[in-house]
Formats: structure tokens, C-alpha cells, sequence
């Protein structure tokens, strides 16, 4: 590799490649091509960066300076300025960056400030398509140590020592489950990564997969080597291109170097790994229900026990980790497991990615240490809801979490705290809402999603999730009765005690939480027939504020059903019967003379 | 098939490429790059510098480049900043001057006092 003096990293994640950033890519090296800076200068495409909303990012290397909302024809304009002048263009740096007399680092902004990266230590960082880099920044070490020092039943205990837990939501300790799987005995066993990331919103494995794809590759390794496997899968949805094309190239590079395959680096240990892709079927996350996908069955849950740990992918003992636990595992043999149970809180070690979404200002992938408060995520690091809005409440978990009032913002983010609170984990999305979103109407919102991705084999979640969703619709609708409240809770209770899988059963956390915290909204939709935030339109009626209405009567030409009647110049009146509550008159009304409540 | 000995083969070559991305702590070279800068011949010094970084196998150092630095009559002018040491700004810097720079500075932390701001003001 040649001595570059400049590297222009550019992020080629979905979200910012979605936001046109191969263009800019080429941009930039046509660009220092036409000033002669091709052997200076290096362009590079990396995985995410963070801070999405943002994209497309830029950051160049040595000054780490960081442009954000780069567009195309803004490039010319760095090039010129920035590696052939050596000024930064402060105009396109991400404006936090900043100060009166100086440029901060990255390292140095409010979003960066408080995360620690451990699985996306080389996101944003390394190119993921060049293993070399990867092996730069220690990759590879760690297999190296595990192969040529240490014993199977030694790499199981340096894993329950750091006291890592599963990233996929439940929080299973991954030590253990390594264990039970090293102690049955079989000729055939698989190791598997669950790379089926379906919570709306969440995003993180992804990321991991986009731009550091070795890192999973060389922890299954490592993972087959502590219980003696021999094959491994990666079940990727197919809805993530990117990702899949990544660790394809990933896996060549890795056994073109003799680091997946026979005798990794010449000992007598055999590894390979296959990519399998899901159709994006929301229960193929489910560790049974992927094993049978695999196998090439219908993707559908089978009760446990037997766990895969004894009886598995083809009947084989058989681990399965979601990604972000395998981005984890490097690290901890290479700084020891001490450092990372110095992360975190008592029983919730290292940290964890959390996929910012919904309501707040920087959209987009934080990491930090187990035990940071909710508060210092949402304000700290993720600035807030935008528009100077007031925060409601946080979903944690996805369809299966539960939210986080405003009241409980102070615990600190852990598995037992959050499960406390009535949500969990999850895989890591955090989907904000503020004083516009109806409550009633998020749960429904999730619940029709869990209906939908019910895979119908048992009563409880098939039936049970179909009329809990017709009872929210009907509270939405204004049809709501005194016994639906009642209704829920006992139909939430039955379900999650009889559900098959974890979809059934935690598909009633969404109406379990905001019936504990919102429970009030429920009522005003039941009792007053009123959605308190404005969302539910059957419950809401427009009317003209006459003091504001100086007759214009544009809201009459607008309307599509013409109900609002009225002569120039004096109050206009909306006939609620007829209105179809479109809102058109309340967008168009240039006085603001129109409300709904 | 890469053994052991190989891989760390890999990573120390391509470390020494990349480590500009993480690595802040060694030593920074910055060569003045504006109009008069480059007037003056700042681009061959530039290039000079990195290719002899390179062919040292230095692998902590950063190459990079500023804008003025203010005293256009001296340049090209080329800092250097060693950690827990004071900077050095040396002027009128040409090929040759570079070689020995970064061959007895940054290589060998003796300072050339004959190019220095210092010695070309008495």
C-alpha cells in the first residue's frame, strides 16, 4: 500500500449511499486527479460514521475534520480549498464542530463525546472491503491468540469473565451459552450469527456488517473454536445489500488468506462460513425459527427446551449470536476480560449500540457504556426533539419493548433496569416521541405490526394479537367502551403466559407500557371521545377561531368536500358533519385561524 | 495461506499507511501550503518529506499540511511538532533541507539548527 499524506473517508453506509454518496466519492477523485494529488491523497469508503441524519459524511484524515451534508458539487470546493490549500472549509464542517477561534475534533462534539466505540471501533474508520486494514488495526490478533494460546474451555471462561451478555435483546450470557454447547457432545456442530435485524427503527447490525465485516467473521471463528465447530452461518436479511455484498467480499478476502477454511494459519483447526439470506420475516429473528429458515423449512418457531445448544441447525449442537455480540468478542481477548467488566453496571457489562430514531435532532448510531442515563442519550448525545417540542417518551425494544416516560429519564440503561420499567433491551432501537405522538395510536402502530408478522402456529399470538389490535382500533376510531381497558390487560396478561415464541409473548409490551404510563389517553379516547396530541382524525374536529379568521375564504375554495361555508370578509364556519378531516383548510389557512382539537 | 509471522507482516506495513486515521500522538510534520508556499516550492518539499517518511518506515509520523503560516518572505516553511517537545518551524526549506530534516530530526531527534526561524534571523 502506497504512503498517502491525506485520507478523505467517505461513509458508505445505506443511509448516507441512499443520500447519494458514491457520487461524491467519485467526485472527490476526479477532482484530485484534474490537481495532480492522486499520490498524495487517498479517497476511501468506509462503513457508518454515526451521526446519519447529517449524511453524507466526510471526514478527513490527519486534521479529522469532519463535513457533514456534503453535497456533490460542494467537493470541487473542498479539494481546491482543503488538500490543495490546507484550509478547511468551515462552511461544510458539521456546524457543532465549530468554535469562534478554533475546529474541534470529532472526538470533541457533544455526539461523540460520551460514546465509547468497542463494536464499531472501525466503523467510519477502515475501508471494510480491504482486509489489510482491518488487520491493521489489530484484526486477526485475536484468533491468532485463541488458536495458538489458549484452550477451547479457556476462550469459554475469558467470555464469562467479561460478562457479556446477548445483544440481540433477551441478554442471555454468551459464556454460558457457549458452554452448554461446548459440553454436548456431537462429530458436527455450527455456529451461527443472527443478522436478522427486524425492529423498525433499528439498524446497528447492519452498520457492524457494513463497515466492519471481519469482525463477526473472525469472532464465529473464534466461537467455533470454543465448542468445536466447524461451520458457520450468517443469516442476513436480503434487504440489506450492501451488507451482504460486503461480507461476501469479506469472506473471500478472509479465506484467500488462509483465515477461513483448512488449517487456519497453519494449525490444525478447520473453519468456513456461509451467508444465507432471510426474505425479512420478522420471526426469522427468532433463534428456532431461523434454524428451521436455514434448514430450508417454513421460518417457524418450535417450543424449548431441547435448546439449539443440544439439538440445533440439522439437529447439531448449534450457537446462535446476534452480530453486535460477535463485534464485542476481539476486543475482549485482546484487552482482557477485566476491561470490559470495567464497562457498565454490575450485571450489564460493556456497552451497547442503540439505534437513535423518531423525534430527536441527530438521527442516527451512538455506542455507550451500560449504566448511561436515558437523559444524557436523548439530550446529551442525541440533542433533544427537534422544533423545541417536549419529549414524551422513548420505545425501547421495538414491537416488543415498551416506552420510557419522561418521569423515569434518570435510570440507567441496563438489562434488569429497563426490564424493570416494563420494557427491555431489545436489539437496541430507541424510537423517540414527543408531545404530538398519541400514544394509543403508537401501540397500535406496533401491535399492527406484530399482527402482521405473527407466523400463525399458535392460538394465542395468531388470534390473541388480532383482537387486541381490533380493540385499539376501535379506541382510535372513538368507538371505544368503559370494559376495552380491562380487555386488553387480561388478553396482554394470556398471551404473553402461552405464546410460543418471543414474538407472541412480548407482542403485548407495547400496550402493557403506555397503559402503565399513559394510561390517561387511554381514557380521553374512551370516556371524552378525545385524542390529548391530535393524531387519532376521527376524534378530532376542525373548527375556525373567529377572532383570528379575518374572512379571506380560502380555506372554503380548498376544502374537498366543500363544508366550510361563509361570505368574504366575515367568519367562515366548518360544517363538522361533512368534514372528511383532511386538514387541507388548517395548511392552507394563511392567519392560523384554524384548529383542530 | 498466511501464517501468523505474515499477518503481522500485514498489519505493521499497512499500520504505518492508515494509522494517520486513528493515531494523534506521534510526531506531526506540517508543511505551509498556501499560494506563497506553494510559489515558493512547497509541493516538492511536501513530497520529499512523505517519500523519505516512507522509505524510513516511520510509522508514527504525520505529513500534513497548513495554510500561511504568516511570514511569506521565509517560506517554504515547514513545522515540526514531536510530543513533549516545543515546535521547530523551519524556513526557506528546499529538497535537500528536507532529506536532512526529517534524517536527523524526526528520525534521530537532533534538531538542524542551521534551518531554523532562529538561525536564519541573525
Amino acid at each position: 500500500m502506497e504512503m498517502y499524506r491525506s485520507h478523505v473517508m467517505i461513509c458508505r453506509g445505506t443511509g448516507c449511499t441512499s443520500a447519494n454518496s458514491e457520487q461524491i466519492a467519485k467526485n472527490f477523485e476526479e477532482e484530485i486527479k484534474k490537481h495532480g494529488l492522486e499520490k498524495e491523497v487517498v479517497v476511501e469508503r468506509t462503513g457508518c460514521f454515526g451521526l446519519c441524519a447529517l449524511g453524507p459524511i466526510v471526514i478527513i484524515y490527519p486534521e479529522a475534520s469532519f463535513y457533514s451534508l456534503v453535497k456533490p458539487e460542494d467537493v470541487e470546493e473542498i479539494v481546491k480549498e482543503h488538500l490543495v490549500k490546507g484550509r478547511v472549509v468551515k462552511r461544510l464542517l458539521y456546524a457543532e464542530s465549530v468554535e469562534e477561534d478554533r475546529i474541534k475534533s470529532i472526538n470533541e462534539v457533544d455526539f461523540y463525546k460520551k460514546q465509547v466505540r468497542v463494536a464499531l471501533r472501525n466503523c467510519g474508520i477502515i475501508n471494510p472491503e480491504n482486509i489489510d486494514e482491518y488487520i491493521a488495526f489489530d484484526g486477526y490478533k485475536a484468533l491468532a491468540k485463541v488458536l495458538t494460546e489458549m484452550t477451547p474451555v479457556q476462550v469459554i471462561d475469558t467470555v464469562k469473565k467479561s460478562g457479556l451478555r446477548g445483544r440481540g435483546g433477551a441478554g442471555f450470557p454468551t459464556g454460558m451459552k457457549w458452554e452448554f454447547a461446548s459440553k454436548s457432545h456431537n462429530e458436527q456442530k455450527y455456529v451461527l450469527c443472527n443478522a436478522d435485524e427486524g425492529d423498525p427503527g433499528a439498524f446497528m447490525d447492519r452498520s457492524v456488517l457494513e463497515g466492519d465485516p471481519h469482525s463477526v467473521i473472525e469472532a464465529m471463528t473464534i466461537a467455533g473454536y470454543a465448542i468445536g465447530a466447524n461451520q458457520g452461518y450468517i443469516y442476513v436479511r436480503a434487504e440489506y445489500p450492501i451488507a451482504v455484498k460486503r461480507l461476501a467480499i469479506a469472506i473471500s478476502q478472509a479465506r484467500e488468506y488462509g483465515l477461513l477454511g483448512k488449517g487456519i494459519m497453519g494449525t490444525n483447526f478447520n473453519f468456513d462460513l456461509e451467508v444465507r439470506l432471510g426474505a425479512g420475516a420478522f420471526v426469522c429473528g427468532e433463534e428456532t425459527a431461523l434454524i428451521a429458515s436455514i434448514e430450508g423449512q417454513r421460518g417457524m418457531p418450535r417450543p424449548r427446551p431441547p435448546f439449539p445448544a443440544v439439538k440445533g441447525l440439522f439437529g447439531k449442537p448449534t450457537i446462535l449470536n446476534n452480530v453486535e455480540t460477535y463485534a464485542n468478542i476481539c476486543p475482549i481477548f485482546l484487552n482482557g476480560p477485566e476491561w470490559f467488566a470495567s464497562m457498565g453496571t454490575e450485571k450489564s457489562k460493556g456497552t451497547k449500540v442503540f439505534a437513535l430514531g423518531g423525534k430527536i435532532n441527530n438521527t442516527g448510531l451512538v455506542e455507550i457504556p451500560m449504566g448511561t442515563t436515558m437523559r444524557e442519550v436523548i439530550y446529551e448525545i442525541g440533542g433533544g426533539c427537534p422544533n423545541g417540542k417536549k419529549y414524551k417518551a422513548a420505545q425501547t425494544g421495538g414491537p416488543s419493548g415498551g416506552c420510557i416516560p419522561a418521569s423515569h429519564l434518570d435510570v440507567a440503561i441496563d438489562y434488569e433496569n429497563l426490564i424493570a420499567l416494563g420494557s427491555m433491551m431489545g436489539s437496541g432501537g430507541l424510537i423517540v416521541m414527543d408531545e404530538d405522538n398519541c400514544m394509543v395510536d403508537i401501540a397500535r402502530y406496533f401491535l399492527d405490526f406484530t399482527v402482521d408478522e405473527s407466523c400463525g402456529k399458535c392460538t394465542p399470538c395468531r388470534e390473541g394479537t388480532k383482537r387486541m389490535l381490533e380493540i385499539l382500533e376501535r379506541i382510535t376510531e372513538g368507538k371505544g367502551e368503559e370494559s376495552d381497558i380491562e380487555k386488553l390487560e387480561t388478553l396482554a396478561k394470556n398471551i404473553k403466559n402461552s405464546a410460543l415464541c418471543g414474538l407472541g409473548q412480548t407482542a403485548p409490551n407495547p400496550i402493557l407500557s403506555t397503559l402503565k404510563y399513559f394510561r390517561d389517553e387511554y381514557e380521553a379516547h374512551i370516556r371524552d371521545k378525545k385524542c390529548p396530541a391530535g393524531v387519532c382524525q376521527a376524534l378530532l374536529s376542525y373548527t375556525v377561531i373567529d377572532e383570528k379568521c379575518k374572512g379571506c375564504g380560502i380555506c372554503a375554495k380548498q376544502c374537498p368536500v366543500s363544508c366550510i361555508s361563509g361570505q368574504p370578509k366575515t367568519v367562515y364556519k366548518i360544517n363538522s358533519d361533512k368534514c372528511i378531516k383532511c386538514g387541507v383548510c388548517m395548511t392552507k389557512c394563511p392567519f392560523k385561524a384554524i384548529e383542530k382539537k | 495461506m498466511k501464517s501468523i509471522q505474515e499477518l503481522e507482516e500485514i498489519r505493521r506495513r499497512t499500520l504505518e499507511t492508515i494509522n494517520v486515521r486513528k493515531d494523534r500522538s506521534g510526531t506531526r510534520v506540517v508543511v505551509g501550503m498556501a499560494t506563497c508556499g506553494i510559489a515558493a516550492g512547497a509541493r516538492p518539499v511536501l513530497l520529499t518529506i512523505m517519500d523519505e517518511v516512507k522509505k524510513n518506515s516511520l510509522a508514527d509520523v504525520i505529513v500534513a499540511q497548513t495554510g500561511c503560516i504568516g511570514m511569506c518572505r521565509l517560506e517554504p516553511i515547514v513545522e515540526v511538532y514531536r510530543p513533549g517537545e516545543e515546535k521547530v518551524t523551519y524556513v526557506k526549506v528546499n529538497e535537500g533541507k528536507a532529506i536532512r530534516i526529517v534524517n536527523e530530526h524526526i528520525r534521530q531527534g537532533k534538531v538542524v539548527e542551521e534551518y531554523t526561524i532562529g538561525a536564519e534571523d541573525k
